[in-house]
């Protein structure tokens, strides 16, 4: 049983189609990865399986016991955070606030849960520090914990590492490889980087205002667009 | 200090003030935080203009103030926040629209019946004479509510305000507790602008949550720290008033930017300091 299947997905704006027959499914402990240029719909993916847009038609079922307010989410840094007085703590505790249902406050297991994500990623020592101080790899890291924190059993990560460097990248990038092995955790990961995309995904999806290709990443590779475009990501 | 102190608390006019005024600025401070942060700002001086409006209006058909007020600028807060959301008509147009609307129809209303008189200028800067028995006691009422909402709340209100993509994703209803943030706003305005003045009230909003941001760190000491500046700041502010003689609403706002301008320098010498020492370490 899948975590979250597709079928014959599309989804519009205003009448017109962004993206359409998307059919895919993840499974426990998939590491997939979406692809494709700006504009090619990726995002609304992201939105519509978190629940915050409803496909113009077709359908995805969520099974295997996940619940929609279980799913973690990272999303792209937006500019109001940035100066946001917050400590990691507290930024990374509200993501257990979709598990509280009515009850107001935290209890001890979600503190105890926060405390858990902030050591599996290193930022425990900045539990105190202010959120708008830490450094663009720190930030996101904090709110990887975050999205920890909500997932039961997926985490979708949209473009994590923009404006990143590429050292900080890369550990971010074993960190949720670490994560996706030891805890399986499924991802899916929005994302630019072909090489890395190469390297860690398990499968792929590629978009273009309608689904491309979906599949192992292997075969991918091997696929007429997978070549073409990842050669030309090579070549940029 | 003390004779003064006690002088002005035997007047029971000043103690209803007194007690009106901790309890709004309480709860502006608390929801400021918030609303600075969710750059909601304006929405609170669009929403003292709404009140003066529905002020003008109560005035003329001889009704309770608050019992027009409360109701008004309420509706007028859920408008403007469906108005932000739907993103059709910008929010910050949307709210000058408002503002100047209410504004031209409160005047329009109060030179049909009283003239522009003292009236007006007690609306548009506030009189400490407003209170009346019956409206500490609502006044009373209503600032426990935001109060005890607010305390539930607190988390919610602190990932609605911080990420609230992020919050909506993970299944909380974002537009439930904005509209519980507009709600509560609304009643404090409401409360709170025949004291301080349509025109100054939404600097009780803005002023101590952007005074403790520039020191405090975390978001609950944020809150904390902007409670007890706004307080600090309505208490002398109202004590300087009495003593000499000068308008309480603006007085308070003065204090408040002495707060601002006080806790600007703090951090700039804090800032300079350890600049320094960055500089001899290395």
């Amino acid at each position: 049983m899948a975590l979250i299947t597709c079928r014959d997905v599309s989804f519009s704006y205003d009448g017109n189609a962004v993206v359409s027959g998307l059919n895919f499914e993840v499974r426990k402990g998939d590491y997939l990865c979406v692809v494709g240029e700006n504009g090619s719909g990726k995002s609304t993916l992201i939105k519509g399986l978190l629940g915050l847009k409803a496909p113009s038609s077709g359908e995805i079922t969520i099974g295997d016991g996940l619940r929609r307010n279980e799913i973690g989410y990272l999303p792209q840094q937006t500019v109001a955070q940035n100066d946001f007085p917050a400590s990691v703590r507290e930024v990374v505790l509200s993501g257990r606030l979709s598990g509280r249902g009515l009850s107001p406050f935290y209890s001890r297991e979600d503190k105890m849960t926060a405390e858990k994500n902030m050591s599996l990623l290193g930022i425990r020592d900045l539990r105190d520090k202010c959120y708008r101080e830490l450094s663009g790899g720190q930030q996101r890291r904090a709110l990887l914990a975050r999205a920890l924190c909500a997932a039961g059993k997926i985490a979708l990560l949209d473009e994590p590492m923009t404006g990143l460097d590429p050292a900080s990248a890369k550990e971010l990038y074993l960190e949720i490889e670490k994560i996706n092995r030891e805890e399986s955790l499924a991802i899916i990961m929005v994302s630019h980087d072909m090489r890395s995309v190469a390297k860690y995904a398990g499968r792929i999806l590629h978009l273009r205002n309608k689904q491309e290709f979906f599949g192992a990443a292997e075969e991918y590779a091997d696929s007429d667009i997978g070549s073409e475009y990842m050669g030309r990501a090579r070549d940029d | 200090m003390i004779e003064i102190v006690a002088e002005m608390l035997s007047y029971a006019f000043i103690t209803r003030a007194i007690t009106v005024g901790l309890l709004v600025s309480l709860c502006a401070a608390l929801l400021g935080v918030s609303l600075v942060l969710k750059r909601y700002s304006m929405i609170g001086d669009g929403l003292s203009h709404v009140g003066f409006g529905a002020l003008a209006v109560a005035t003329a058909v001889n009704v309770a103030p608050l019992a027009v007020s409360v109701p008004i600028v309420v509706l007028a807060a859920f408008f403007l926040l469906r108005i932000s959301e739907s993103s059709k008509i910008k929010g910050d147009s949307a709210i000058a629209i408002i503002s100047t609307s209410s504004l031209a129809i409160g005047v329009v209303v109060i030179s049909f019946t009283t003239g522009m008189n003292t009236d007006v200028c007690n609306y548009l800067f506030g009189s400490i004479l407003a209170m009346s028995k019956n409206d500490v006691r609502l006044s009373v009422a209503l600032a426990a509510v935001v109060l005890s909402l607010f305390a539930i709340f607190y988390n919610k209100i602190f990932a609605v305000t911080f990420d609230e993509t992020f919050a909506r994703a993970t299944g909380v209803n974002a537009k439930l507790y904005n509209a519980i943030i507009a709600f509560l706003t609304a009643i404090t305005i409401a409360l709170g602008m025949r004291m301080m003045g349509a025109l100054l009230i939404s600097s009780l909003i803005v002023f101590p949550a952007l005074t403790s941001m520039r020191v405090c760190k975390k978001f609950k000491t944020v809150t904390i720290c902007s409670s007890v500046i706004s307080i600090i700041c309505f208490l002398t502010g109202i004590a300087i008033s009495y003593a000499y003689n000068t308008p309480t609403g603006a007085s308070v706002v003065l204090l408040n930017i002495l707060a601002f301008v006080l806790f600007w320098l703090f951090k700039s010498l804090i800032h300079v300091f350890k600049g320094k020492n960055a500089v001899s370490s290395t």
